[in-house]
């Protein structure tokens, strides 16, 4: 085994996800405590230029048609192969989508155990310590693996992007394994519709979660954001049972929202959802769980029943 | 279309989550579990596939809490036709290394078409039930996926990145998808129904294997010190509002 750190860059539509240049960072801070290199693995075709633009201690490049884009088979192959043949002593994957799909799988491939969901890691005297954010946001878990090597999936934002821009020397190669007997073939990407509103672009959002309780309360949400002049966005849930379109969904598999006001009305604050508005300038919550980890990363909080306050508020902002 | 789901059960969330004395794990005991919410989207995409593609929906999942008979019970009530448990030694809180195995080698035996699982549950501390299942059983994965369509022995999925981006995808079966969210939301099952089965319906039973274990240890346990709570106002609807109302004034965002 290595000391080295290899770090799973990610693109999408030919462009590098923040998550990568967090990983490149963090890895490169891990691998001098650790004695090691820090080695950004990005998987494509064609995508050398993308692979210069990263700041780690090396840059490894597999190229290869079937990499073009992101396939859980293709990329779950090559990265087991790697990881045998260069016997990493830390992977680096994103809690993400893409991350998603081979951490667990790579876990078993490879014999590593993996520390999923980490939002904290350190290296304590050549251990590695991960910190783990489970149970909806509401405990974290300090573990270290049983061996020296391990895998860890981290979440979105848990460190910052710019220590991982720049440039390092890339190291090109071809695909270590075949990979022309796929059974996971991409077909196309398909871009989100324009919605009828833009949620990125509101001074304040009414923004609510499964706390509202039924679609016939959307409406109440609704009329505060028309006495506003401002739009409702929400968690997913709401958006999953059609309550409102996809587009106005907030977080990790939605849009990631900046406004000046954020209410965050019944959402209770999954880091799933954390991730798509924690830039807002001032967030208010109510929920009426005093211990709903929204109220973290909340400004200011209420515990009363949002259905109580929704129409008490509208009749203030009008009558203001 | 043999059609497995993998179920399992979690704390609920709004429960109080108490630490135990060692202060590395829950304190179990105390806590209410209920079915892991992307199951109910997995169980319910595997019975659309059924209704689509004809077949059978088959669910299962590793007893870890004495209770796993209701969440299967409620299974067959919305529209599975089987239900099997793994059974043994394997307290709640078990780790998803373990429960994969005892999956993975109930599930061989059953050479099913298609494996559905949760994208993931709240307490998968190291990694995801789903994509560990597709290893062990040397079967494709694909994840974070919102629709599956059945068609010439292909599933056609469609998978979620960031920002509303979907990639579609086109597997060849036998795999296993794990369910972000199912085409549409989980069907209501009656009580008396759910009731009627559990008079009636024989749950089988698998004794299970070795516990393999998740490979890290949890040396610390503890609720996030939250580095800025929230001011929290005191009182009800009336002065809340006046505050926010206040607070909105103040930014200049009140036009009004
Ligand atoms: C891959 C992946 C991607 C995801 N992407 C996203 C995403 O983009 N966006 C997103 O939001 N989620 C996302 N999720 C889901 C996320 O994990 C949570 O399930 C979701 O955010 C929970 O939504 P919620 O807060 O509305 O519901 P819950 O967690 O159920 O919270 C509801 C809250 O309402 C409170 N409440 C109940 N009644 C009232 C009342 N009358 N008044 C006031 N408060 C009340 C409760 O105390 C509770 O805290 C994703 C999950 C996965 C696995
Ligand atoms: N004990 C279990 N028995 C059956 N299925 C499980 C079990 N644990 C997890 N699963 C399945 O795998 C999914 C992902 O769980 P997890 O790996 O814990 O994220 C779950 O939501 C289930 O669909």
């Amino acid at each position: 085994m290595t000391n080295d750190i290899f770090i799973l860059a990610e693109h999408l539509d030919g462009k590098l996800a923040d998550i990568t240049f967090e990983l490149a960072g963090k890895g490169k801070q891990l691998a001098a405590a650790l004695g090691g290199k820090a080695v950004a693995v990005v998987l494509g075709s064609g995508a050398r230029a993308l692979a210069e633009t990263i700041s780690a201690d090396a840059v490894l490049y597999v190229d290869d048609p079937a990499l073009a884009e992101f396939n859980p088979e293709a990329y779950g192959r090559v990265l087991a192969a790697l990881i045998r043949e260069r016997a990493p002593r830390l992977v680096m994957l994103g809690n993400t989508s893409v991350g998603m799909d081979l951490g667990a799988w790579l876990s078993v491939m490879t014999g590593l155990p993996l520390i999923a969901y980490v939002n904290g890691l350190a290296a304590d005297g050549g251990t590695i310590v991960a910190t783990s954010q489970i149970y909806g946001g509401k405990i974290q878990a300090e573990a270290v693996p049983n061996g020296e090597a391990c895998l860890v999936s981290c979440l979105g934002g848990a460190f910052p992007a710019d220590a991982g821009r720049g440039s390092s020397p890339v190291e090109q190669i071809a695909s270590p394994v075949p990979l022309n007997d796929l059974k996971v073939r991409f077909v196309k990407l398909i871009r989100p519709e324009g919605g009828d509103v833009d949620i990125t672009q509101q001074q304040i959002l009414v923004s609510i979660g499964r706390g509202i309780g039924g679609q016939e309360n959307i409406e109440l949400a609704q009329e505060l954001a028309d006495a506003l002049g401002c739009a409702v966005s929400a968690s997913r849930p709401i958006t999953d049972a059609g309550w409102l379109p996809k587009t106005r969904q907030v977080g990790k598999s939605g849009l990631t929202v900046k406004p000046k006001v954020y209410l965050a009305f019944g959402i209770s604050g999954a880091p799933e959802h954390l991730e798509g508005m924690r830039g807002a300038e001032t967030i208010i919550a109510v929920n009426t769980d005093p211990k709903a980890p929204i109220f973290d990363v909340a400004h200011y909080g209420a515990t009363c029943d949002l259905l109580d306050l929704l129409p008490v508020l509208t009749e203030k902002v009008k009558g203001g | 279309m043999n059609i497995l789901v993998a179920l399992k059960q979690v704390p609920n969330l709004t429960d109080d989550l108490e630490i135990n004395s060692e202060g590395t794990d829950l304190n179990h005991d105390a806590l209410q579990y209920v079915l892991n919410e992307w199951d109910e989207q997995a169980l319910e995409e595997a019975v659309l596939t059924k209704e689509a593609a004809g077949g059978t929906v088959t669910v299962i999942g590793v007893d870890t809490t004495g209770e796993l008979n209701e969440a299967l019970f409620t299974a067959l009530a919305k529209g599975a036709d089987k239900a099997i448990k793994i059974t043994g030694d394997y307290p709640r809180g078990t780790d998803s290394h373990t429960q994969a195995k005892l999956l993975a080698e109930a599930i061989k035996d059953l050479s099913p078409d298609l494996v559905f699982a949760g994208v993931q549950a709240a307490d998968d501390r190291d990694g995801q039930i789903a994509p560990m299942l597709a290893a062990h059983l040397g079967l494709p994965y694909v994840g974070v996926v919102t629709g599956v369509t059945v068609k010439d022995g292909k599933a056609v999925v469609h998978k979620e990145y960031a920002g509303g981006m979907m990639a579609e995808f086109e597997v060849s079966l036998p795999a296993v998808i794990g369910v972000q969210a199912a085409h549409q939301p989980p069907r209501y099952a009656p009580v008396s129904k759910i009731r009627q089965i559990a008079k009636t319906v024989k749950v089988e039973e698998i004794a299970g294997g070795e516990a393999p274990g998740s490979g890290s240890t949890v040396r610390r346990m503890f609720k996030p010190e939250s580095a800025g709570h929230a001011e929290m106002w005191e009182g009800g609807p009336e002065e809340v509002a006046e505050k926010i109302v206040a607070l909105i004034r103040e930014k200049g965002l009140l036009n009004r």
